[in-house]
């Protein structure tokens, strides 16, 4: 076992010798959500913009409206604040996991 | 018209369709180094053994011109024959005519050697090459692969299943094969997807080649679709030839058995597994070590390769392999090794093959991935394919049995009929080190020397828990043997289970955790 990709797994606090999988070392680490950012979860076209940099918003209102799969997508705000920062324009294609927009939350 | 006038137009008929698409399209076949669907039928089946049916179907498709075309045996063609002596049924879409999309004369050839196979209760194999749905034929396309996806599923379990894919196989047509039991792939000539390169493109931005989609290795090492990756057709026919020397023809038929043969000489189950539990080795070394000829026939050899899985023989009979594989991520449990093992397990169950199982894994993959992927659902398939499966099970325990790990790879408790340990075999709730932080943290909090302290009580555990005589003393292992005892405890054990019959409760079928 003199591979080059030979490593080291520890479980319940023993470390084995043994070969990491691909899928295992290209494991993305977890970070937990930030209310405040709102991330594009679907691909598409960013059809319209409803609020402006500076605006109050409430819990479970329209920010954006983003087509993507043939449907209008009204993506909403999960908490109450202001509108920090709009990071996209309108017309914009974007990814999924793009930044839409910040919110200072309250 | 006298009738040698009739056998000449009959042969003239024949030598037309013969042809397929034409000389041009079978120039452009083999371009892409690719046999055509007649050559590859006949490098499959038996020499001469090929008995095909409707050669002269003709489509029914009267929109866009298409009444005006004419589509060689309507782009697929079907049969019986034999392979190793034994009756196949097989069908080879034919990418020469009309790039082998499926309208509805092409399915409805496809569902008649369905039904058939299934009738005769033979293996159904299907050559997939084909551009999909017939778009000229609307609905009808689509009628179409729902009525060989509803045959695909009533005859699971009763006839075994072999997809092999020779092409493109895209959109609703992947689901075929998905449904079967066995798919075979070829580098560079097979591609499964369900949406392609131009739209992922169009939708969302993102460039990626057919290969790197949906290509043989893709689904031999990331997605798990395939079985078997082949190097080219001859290679893949060769494996599918094999594979069928393993397996019965359907669920009330055992496998063939052979005569017996002994392993070779150059593995020695003593000297495989290292002592030390956290050393790796290849496991399929102490499988080689103990079966007919040493020889292995391994399933999904690129994925989760933390589990084994695959056929071999005891005695001239076919058996089942289930394995942790210490040398890949340490042997664990994970999503998609739990995944692998658990529809072998069910494949052998249908179709009466003993499962051998052999342990040694430090448990389950710890991470937030695994956790947010199901690692909980996933895990539970292995349960439940080894409580509900009637065949032999025979397990030998060949190093670490720790935790849920244990529970879970056919131990005593999901009925398996004999359980063997080496000498060196750790069933415990978890490794030394982890246990003795726990039950002694006081202690070795409260020490003067922590480390040492740690150290004592680690070796402590280590002597009184990492052996099999506890889980003996219990009766959840059957015997504690040497290794070079596990080839004659084996054919004991498939011998001896031979005649095994478990009455399950009358219910239509379970729920497992898909």
């Amino acid at each position: 076992m003199e591979d080059k990709d030979t490593g080291r797994l520890n479980i319940d606090s023993t470390i084995y010798t043994t070969r990491l999988s691909r899928k295992f070392l290209g494991r993305k680490p977890w970070s937990p959500a930030d209310p405040g950012s709102v991330v594009s979860y679907i691909p598409g076209t960013v059809l319209d913009i409803l609020v402006k940099e500076g605006q109050a918003v409430k819990k479970g209102e329209d920010l954006i409206i983003l087509e993507a799969m043939k449907m209008q997508n009204f993506i909403k705000s999960v908490i109450a604040g202001r509108i920090k920062k709009i990071t996209v324009e309108k017309g914009d294609r974007i990814g999924k996991g793009t930044l839409l927009l910040e919110i200072d939350p309250d | 018209m006298a009738l040698n006038r009739k056998i000449e137009e009959l042969r003239e008929k024949k030598k037309q369709i013969l042809l397929g698409g034409g000389e041009k399209a079978i120039e452009k076949q083999k371009a892409m180094v690719k046999r055509t669907a007649r050559e590859r039928i006949s490098a499959l089946v038996d020499k001469d053994s090929f008995m095909e049916f409707d050669l002269f179907i003709e489509h029914d498709a009267r929109d866009f011109d298409m009444d005006k075309k004419s589509l060689a045996g309507d782009g697929v063609i079907v049969g019986s024959g034999t392979i190793n002596g034994s009756p196949v049924a097989v069908y080879a879409q034919d990418f020469t005519v009309a790039g082998g999309s499926l309208g509805m004369m092409h399915s409805r050839k496809i569902t008649k050697i369905m039904d058939y196979a299934l009738k005769m209760r033979m293996p159904l194999i299907g050559i997939n090459d084909s551009g999909g749905a017939r778009i000229q034929e609307g609905v009808n396309s689509l009628a179409g692969y729902g009525e060989i996806f509803f045959r695909n599923t009533i005859s699971s379990g009763v006839i075994p299943q072999i997809s092999v894919i020779l092409g493109p196989c895209a959109g609703g047509a992947v689901y075929s094969p998905a449904l079967t039991d066995f798919v075979f792939v070829v580098d560079n000539i097979s591609k499964m997807f369900i949406t392609g390169p131009e739209v992922i493109k169009t939708v969302l931005g993102e460039e990626i080649s057919m290969e790197d989609l949906g290509g043989a290795r893709v689904h031999s090492e990331l997605t798990g679709n395939a079985h078997f990756f082949a190097s080219d057709e001859e290679e893949c026919f060769a494996q599918i030839k094999k594979l069928l020397t393993f397996i019965p023809r359907n669920n009330r038929n055992g496998a063939i058995a052979v005569e017996a043969r002994e392993p070779d000489g150059k593995f020695d189950p003593e000297k495989i597994v290292p002592d030390d539990p956290t050393l790796p080795y290849d496991v399929r070394d102490v499988i080689r070590a103990v079966v007919d000829k040493s020889d292995f026939f391994e399933i999904m050899e690129m994925y989760a390769r933390n589990m084994v899985i695959g056929f071999a023989r005891l005695g001239g009979v076919t058996a089942g392999f289930v394995a942790n594989q210490p040398q890949e991520m340490a042997g664990v449990l994970d999503v998609d090794s739990s995944d692998k093992a658990a529809r072998f397990i069910r494949f052998c169950d249908a179709f009466n093959i003993p499962i051998v199982t052999f342990m040694d894994l430090p448990g389950y993959l710890p991470g937030v991935d695994q956790e947010h992927a199901g690692v909980i659902r996933h895990g539970a398939k292995v349960l439940y394919s080894y409580c509900e499966a009637t065949v032999p099970k025979i397990t030998v325990i060949l190093r670490k049995a720790y935790g849920g790990g244990y529970i879970a790879m056919g131990s005593r408790h999901l009925r398996a009929d004999f359980v063997f340990a080496w000498p060196s075999a750790e069933i415990a709730v978890m490794g030394p080190e982890g246990a003795a932080n726990i039950i002694f943290r006081k202690e070795i909090m409260s020490s003067d020397d922590p480390e040492e302290t740690r150290g004592k009580k680690v070796e402590e555990y280590r002597k009184k828990f990492a052996n099999p005589y506890v889980a003996a003393s219990r009766g959840y292992i059957d015997a504690v043997i040497e290794p070079g005892e596990t080839r004659a405890c084996l054919l004991h054990a498939i011998k001896a289970t031979a005649g095994k019959t478990v009455k399950m409760i009358d219910k239509k079928h379970g729920n497992p955790p898909f």
